[in-house]
């Protein structure tokens, strides 16, 4: 039997608004993921410390004050400190779209703005894993 | 999304329509269901200004007076806020409603750490009183009322904005304020919060209480079913929990001693205004109705002006889409029109970029000329509640009305708001109602142009309002000096007062009062409150 994909959905910084990352949560557990849905206003260090905690496979975030650039910038730099810069990251909220080479360059492999279908980022991710395994 | 759901037949004739909150529309309807539904126009409707308020609160509605519009507004520093705040008044916005920066929000100097990023970007930063006087330097705060979108530190801006309006020599009694205040629907549904349930709505009692004596033109609280809506709960569901989340603050005011007619008549609402417009304006109708039976059968409220339900209809953020964002013009012109036809007090509109960023000063006049058009030209203003008798209305909003009260039932029966929220009861079925709706645009079951349907077309570039990171840097200097010139001694000595008197569980306004005006930073301020009252958990609903 294959092994549950983890995945921590988890609400960084000061921003509030949940809908999405909650909606995203349910979605991918129905797709049969393990979710671990950390709740708001997650610092980096926390995030990073769950994420090692609960041995996810993927580390989401959703942002939606438009402060998704300094804060992934952040989040990269804390997983190589803690060694685990190895974890796929994907992120989606509010992103522009000029704003997604930045992240990719970063090392944001998935970046999924508001309104992405479910099955496109569900099949992105499986199949991301599975490459690289 | 808000819009009904279609079940069609391989025609595309549409064989049923159900609302967002549940209900059939029929295909036609005649004076046969008024009578089926027991319509008494005596009992469910009465002229407008005469109990129970369904036609509205105002015997002449819009013919007296315009609705104020209040857009939205703030970003930056507080002289660029300003600079905004004076350029919606002279294209002819009445009211101000002002936006905070997420650091502020969440009580927050700007030169915290985890403020980083943050500052002056989804609005305006706010660390001391030389922030809001600046933000309101040269507005007539006599003549212009100030919607304050605060939260969990509602005491401390409205403090702060006491202070700035004495500072420029407009008399307490003279100025109105309406700071949101509404901790419960940020656990719900905005997740703004910082303290935990009773000391948070303590703080709401303070400011309520406050009020009376010290600002009699200021609302206290503006009571969201907005956000709750924008969250993923049926218009039915915004109203009940937003009514049920009223009588908490209420109670809590009533615990003191105070009675139901010195207090309720500074309450107002937020309430949103997209998807289906049948269903928006029979739910203002309705809940004109209920809030006054509310105030009348559970309260036993005998002044007038207790039992009026004062309201902000606007928004609706969640109708807005990314996709073909000029849709989003022609959308706000039919939610204002809901807005309108609803007797709304207050309007305001997402602009057509609000799915992407805060709006820019074209997208925000767009949407102030929305209301103007609709008041000078359309027709709006020409007569009071223009749709009752309507066989449909009436019908749908008596259908409303039952539904309403039994989603409050529902709160009753679970030992009111704050246990509904802290058992995670009410975020629960906000979040799994936002997963049905969202499976329901993905399947293409709930239409929204543009996004699942009629999506040819080029992508639209769109003008973008730009964080200036400049701002940031600007306020933390601003801050330093705030820090250097100002009297330490004095600040160390009113933040101990303020901690007694927290801690003595005394309003804590005058001593916020005191605070701010000696320029005691949000931070500081709110790091008292932190020690005293210690921060919210969020229940787990995963």
């Amino acid at each position: 039997m294959e092994k549950k994909i983890r995945i921590l959905v988890a609400k960084p910084g000061l921003d509030g608004h949940d809908r999405g990352a909650k909606v995203v949560a349910q979605a991918l557990r129905d797709a049969g993921m393990e979710v671990i849905y950390t709740g708001l206003h997650q610092t980096i260090d926390q995030i990073t410390h769950t994420a090692i905690q609960e041995g996810v496979n993927v580390i989401g975030l959703s942002i939606m004050s438009g402060a998704h650039l300094p804060i992934c910038e952040k989040l990269m730099k804390e997983m190589k400190k803690k060694k685990i810069d190895d974890i796929m990251v994907v992120v989606g909220g509010v992103i522009p779209k000029r704003d997604i080479l930045k992240l990719q360059k970063m090392g944001i492999e998935g970046i999924f703005p508001g309104g992405t279908p479910f099955d496109q980022s569900i099949r992105w991710i499986k199949e991301n894993l599975k490459k690289r395994m | 999304m808000g819009v009904a759901r279609y079940i069609k037949n391989e025609k595309d004739e549409i064989q049923d329509v159900v609302l967002q909150s549940g209900i059939h529309i029929k295909p036609l309807y005649t004076e046969k269901d008024l009578e089926e539904i027991g319509f008494d126009p005596v009992r469910d409707l009465a002229p407008p200004g005469e109990y129970p308020f369904t036609r509205g609160i105002h015997p002449l509605g819009y013919r007296s007076r315009e609705w104020t519009t209040r857009q939205y507004t703030g970003f930056g520093t507080p002289k660029e806020t300003n600079e905004r705040f004076k350029l919606m008044i002279s294209h002819g916005q009445t009211g101000l409603n002002v936006a905070f920066d997420l650091p502020t929000q969440m009580g927050l100097d700007s030169d915290d750490p985890l403020a980083e990023g943050e500052v002056g970007r989804v609005g305006m930063a706010v660390d001391s009183l030389r922030d809001f006087e600046v933000a309101f330097q040269g507005i007539p705060l006599d003549r212009i009322g100030a919607g304050l979108t605060i939260n969990a530190v509602a005491s401390i801006m409205l403090a702060m904005f006491q202070a700035t309006a004495e500072k420029y020599g407009f008399r307490k009694d003279r100025v109105s304020a309406t700071p949101q205040n509404d901790i419960l629907k940020e656990m719900i549904g905005r997740g703004a919060w910082i303290f935990p349930a009773k000391p948070a709505v303590r703080l709401i009692g303070d400011t309520i209480e406050y009020s009376m004596k010290e600002l009699p033109r200021t609302n206290p609280v503006s009571v969201c079913g907005y956000h709750i809506r924008e969250s993923g709960c049926s218009p039915v569901q915004e109203i009940a929990y937003a009514f049920q989340i009223a009588n908490t603050y209420i109670e809590e005011v009533l615990r003191r001693g105070h009675a139901i007619d010195d207090f309720v008549r500074g309450f107002t609402f937020n309430l949103n205004v997209f998807g289906n417009l049948w269903e928006q304006v029979a739910k203002f109708r309705a809940a004109r109705k209920l809030w006054a039976k509310n105030l009348k059968e559970r309260y036993g409220a005998k002044d007038h002006r207790s039992l009026l339900l004062r309201g902000l209809f606007g928004g609706g953020g969640y109708g807005m889409t990314k996709a073909q964002p000029e849709n989003n013009i022609i959308r706000g012109a039919y939610y204002a029109l809901a807005a309108a036809l609803g007797g709304a007090q207050t309007a305001a509109l997402c602009s057509f970029d609000e799915a992407y960023t805060i709006p820019t000063p074209r997208a925000a006049l767009l949407s102030l000329r929305t209301f103007q058009i609709l008041m000078e030209e359309i027709g709006l203003r020409d007569t009071v509640d223009p749709l009752a008798g309507s066989y449909f209305i009436e019908t749908l909003t008596k259908e409303m009305e039952e539904k309403i009260i039994e989603e409050m039932k529902r709160v009753d029966e679970m030992g009111g708001m704050i246990k509904a929220v802290e058992t995670g009861y009410v975020q629960k079925e906000v979040a799994r109602q936002a997963y049905e709706f969202e499976k329901g645009v993905q399947m293409g079951e709930l239409i929204k142009v543009g996004v699942n349907k009629y999506t040819e077309g080029e992508e639209m570039e769109v003008e973008l309002h730009e964080y200036r990171l400049e701002s940031a840097e600007e306020q933390v200097q601003r801050l330093r000096e705030v820090k250097r010139e100002r009297d330490n001694r004095k600040v160390v000595q009113f933040l101990k007062d303020l901690q007694s008197a927290a801690k003595a569980e005394k309003n804590i306004m005058p001593y916020l009062l005191e605070c701010c005006k000696a320029y005691a930073t949000v931070g500081e301020m709110t790091k008292v409150f932190k020690e005293v009252y210690g921060e919210f958990k969020e229940p787990s609903i995963f």
